[in-house]
């Protein structure tokens, strides 16, 4: 049995919460949710919503995170806590108070950070709930519907889901549309002063092509014909579920970092009884312990917040720099690590690169003198969305054919899985689908048509 | 101030159904690989109850993700080298977890505990079974269990109606209850007692037999005979699933035939040449002793590499096409697991036979066992349908 009850927590809660004023955290009304193990495990695998569509996905998700928790290899997060207004967080009953005081405190930095951090700006926390409560209620109703029915939708939430992350990737920085980009190129030819010189034939819209398209779903909503309006749909679900999340992919360091440090300063300054205080540092340092062989976001970001604040790991009681709050209002994963990750903090943190030729994986870069500069740029290439390839679309072509472009930045593509993606893709777009990637340094391009990949003999004409 | 809410003990299972989904496509997924495993050698000739650990490949979740090429970063303990090799091994496995879902080809291995049974019973799922013939007369009353009927005076303790009992003695207090004094015992009586009747149940049901001949000669070899095998089991296993009786004879042939046991079938290598008609006599033989083909339906499979002495094969053909009528399917399975150019003729020769329940096989490695047992079925299935 717990040995607590809520009002425990409440009376740990009122300190907590006065040490995050204090501290200069600015925080959306927090809401604690007290379930037990099977429904942390039913948050988990629906990202912590109360309320989501069907799929089986995340059923799957739900089955794998049991057997792993079953097994005994971890896996049950101590707390989920999402981006709403106000902010929702679950805590697990079967925890100890000492780990739901941490908890209480690790959460309210996430809470802060959600409200503060600006990439969040777009996600409409006050209304995430409810948004999320509308799509599953809208996908049900597709499913009820006797003229389209489970099989249907799955199939257009399983290729929707397939290209979600093909889209903007910064909500915050929002590309041109065509007709902004219409807009611009008018303006620009009128303040063009020599446009009086220039001979024109006639007058003439100036042709604009639109910056390759990196929204894949919209474009493709946007563009074939002949999707029913509750395909339509399904795909504006998806793709708004996606950007409500991209920013948590994008910040994942930072905001374990930044919760990190705040539950350890604020646990601190709780004047915790002596055994609670042991339980609370051997958890924190089974949070923030380096995980040999792979990444612990929580390690990274809250050693670099540490550094940044001034902190020199030991002492408790120190002038925290302020400007931490800037970092922690204007920045996201790749543009803090770019910025804060020095050679003598990647060294710290025992960064290393591995590559793979052949069956061998071998280091092969090193966080020294030379090498961590390669070691930071190969880090923010693997994290959130940058660990995902960028595809555009190029163009349609005349035989209404979607040709996707992908970005090769020297990584290719796998191509079993781009075999079935692009199946997915044709799904939506209901036509032959090509794609132009890069394979073994050679411009190539692949094709899904009725049903059937194949690799196109020909190059393509452009460069790559 | 924040609010708390206890939600522990409402008990709700949301993701029940998605949950029932993704186990419905991990079913169809491992109805596609079932024949592997069953045509695994440790299952074959085991108990039908027994479990055994199936990896299912998780449904996986296509994406755009990178492939070769991809560099990855990770946290060590300090004394990394540059160059020190990290693994070494098979392609894709190469990666220490680089803790970034979603950008590697990872595979999502399941493993789920189903009884052969169950493997079984889904193998022949996929393939839309054929409704065999059942013979009119091969129904035999067969006593399968007992079942509850009535009521009567003796019996065994066991079956003693507590109800009934009960009763009688209320009746009988209820008669006298006038005369009992307050507080008098009024105990059970013999009387009494009811026990609840047995009576047997008789069912009708239809038997059958497979006869498995096999050419244990010299010439086959451990391969060959493993493969036989698999065919052999999955037949079984197959008029099992139809049957509730079913027997199954051995029958070991070189130049001379014997039945023998299941052990012996599989293991136990003779040398010597091979005259095919000489299991096939020895099948009609024992037909003709307990078979009766008006109360069971026969089958028949023999497996072979193909080798027969040549003046043999004229009675082969012969003894063949007097199994062909009187078994419901006769099969026959040539085996050749080298690629072989000498694929003697004794599928050839067998193209002699008249009979439309005969047909004929070939497997060249465990790959083949599944369509050809398929084939088999299929076949069976145009036959009767």
């Amino acid at each position: 049995m717990a040995d607590w009850s809520i009002k425990d927590l409440e009376e740990w809660n009122e300190k907590i919460e006065a040490l995050v004023k204090e501290m200069g955290l600015d925080c959306y009304p927090q809401e604690f949710e007290i379930c037990d193990y099977h429904d942390m495990l039913g948050y988990q695998s629906y990202s912590g919503m109360p309320s989501r569509y069907p799929h089986w996905s995340f059923g799957k998700s739900f089955e794998k995170q049991k057997m792993v928790y079953q097994h005994g290899m971890g896996g049950l997060a101590y707390e989920i806590v999402i981006n709403t207004n106000p902010c929702l967080a679950y805590l697990m009953i079967d925890n100890p108070l000492s780990m739901q005081i941490l908890t209480m405190a690790h959460v309210f930095g996430h809470n802060d950070f959600f409200k503060n951090n600006i990439h969040f700006s777009q996600t409409r926390a006050d209304l995430a709930l409810e948004m999320f409560k509308r799509h599953a209620n809208r996908v049900r109703s597709y499913i009820e519907d006797p003229g389209i029915g489970y099989e249907k939708v799955e199939r257009i939430l399983d290729a929707a889901h397939a290209i979600s992350f093909q889209c903007d990737r910064n909500a915050f920085l929002r590309a041109l549309t065509e007709s902004d980009f219409r807009k611009r190129s008018d303006n620009k030819a009128q303040e063009d002063k020599w446009e009086h010189l220039t001979y024109k034939n006639g007058h003439q819209n100036v042709e604009v092509k639109p910056d390759l398209e990196y929204d894949l779903i919209l474009f493709i909503r946007d563009n074939q014909p002949f999707l029913s309006e509750w395909e339509k749909d399904l795909l504006t679900i998806v793709r708004d579920e996606t950007q409500y999340f991209l920013p948590q992919m994008e910040t994942k360091i930072m905001n374990e970092g930044w919760a990190s440090f705040w539950h350890y300063t604020i646990l601190n300054r709780l004047n915790l009884p002596p055994n609670i205080h042991m339980d609370f540092i051997r958890s924190h340092n089974q949070v923030i312990r380096p995980h040999v062989g792979g990444l612990n976001p929580y390690h990274i970001g809250y050693c670099l917040f540490n550094k940044l604040a001034g902190s020199d790991g030991h002492q408790i009681e120190y002038e925290i720099n302020k400007q931490i709050f800037d970092v922690r209002r204007i920045d996201r994963d790749s543009s803090f690590l770019r910025r804060f990750l020095t050679q003598e903090l990647a060294q710290e943190l025992h960064l290393f690169e591995y590559s793979t030729q052949g069956n061998t994986t071998y280091i092969s870069e090193i966080a020294d003198k030379h090498g961590w500069e390669k070691v930071r740029e190969s880090l923010i290439s693997n994290i959130g969305l940058n660990s995902i390839p960028i595809i555009q679309v190029k163009e349609i072509s005349s035989k209404n054919e979607l040709i996707l472009k992908h970005n090769y930045d020297n990584r290719e593509l796998e191509l079993k899985y781009l075999e079935k993606t692009l199946e997915h893709v044709n799904t939506l777009w209901a036509n032959t689908v090509i794609i132009e990637t890069v394979i073994d340094n050679q411009p190539t391009r692949f094709k899904y048509k009725n049903g059937k990949f194949s690799r196109m003999a020909d190059k393509p004409e452009n460069k790559l | 101030m924040a609010i708390f809410r206890d939600f522990s003990n409402q008990k709700r299972d949301r993701s029940a159904g998605d949950i029932n989904r993704h186990k419905e496509l991990v079913k169809k997924n491992l109805q596609q690989g079932i024949a592997d495993i069953i045509a695994e050698e440790a299952i074959i000739g085991k108990s039908k109850s027994k479990t055994i650990k199936v990896p299912i490949k998780g449904i996986k979740e296509y994406r755009f993700i990178f492939g070769k090429n991809q560099k990855g970063v990770a946290q060590g303990t300090g004394n990394e080298q540059k160059g020190q090799v990290l693994q070494e091994g098979q392609q894709g496995q190469g990666q220490p977890g680089s803790g970034e879902a979603g950008n590697q080809a990872g595979e999502d291995i399941y493993e789920t505990e189903i009884t052969i049974e169950e493997a079984i019973n889904l193998m022949f799922d996929d393939l839309e079974l054929p409704k065999l013939e059942r013979k009119k007369f091969l129904e035999v009353e067969v006593e399968t269990n007992r079942r509850l009927l009535g009521y009567r005076k003796k019996g065994i303790r066991i079956r003693l109606s507590k109800r009934k009992t009960l009763i009688n003695r209320l009746k009988r207090k209820n008669a006298v209850k006038d005369t009992l004094e307050e507080g008098e015992s009024f105990p059970f009586n013999n009387n009494d007692l009811v026990y609840k009747k047995t009576v047997k149940d008789i069912t009708h049901q239809s038997n059958a037999v497979v006869f498995c001949i096999m050419d244990t000669s010299g010439s086959m070899d451990q391969v060959k005979k493993y493969l036989a095998r698999s065919f052999y089991f999955l037949l079984y296993q197959f008029i099992q699933t139809r049957y509730r009786n079913t027997e199954i004879v051995f029958i070991a042939h070189h130049t001379e035939a014997k039945e023998v046991s299941e052990d012996d079938f599989f293991h136990k290598v003779e040398s010597g040449g091979t005259y095919i008609s000489s299991g096939y006599k020895k099948a009609l033989e024992v037909i003709e002793e307990r078979y009766n083909p008006s109360l069971w339906n026969i089958y028949a499979f023999h497996c072979s590499d193909g080798d027969n002495f040549s003046e043999d094969n004229k009675a082969a053909v012969e003894t063949a096409q007097q199994l062909c009528d009187l078994c419901n399917l006769f099969g026959y399975g040539e085996i050749k697991p080298d690629t072989g150019f000498s694929w003697s003729g004794m599928i050839d020769e067998f193209k002699k036979i008249q009979s439309d329940n005969f047909i004929s096989l070939q497997i060249r490695g465990k790959e083949d066992v599944w369509p050809a047992f398929k084939k088999f079925l299929t076949f069976d299935k145009a036959q009767f349908q």
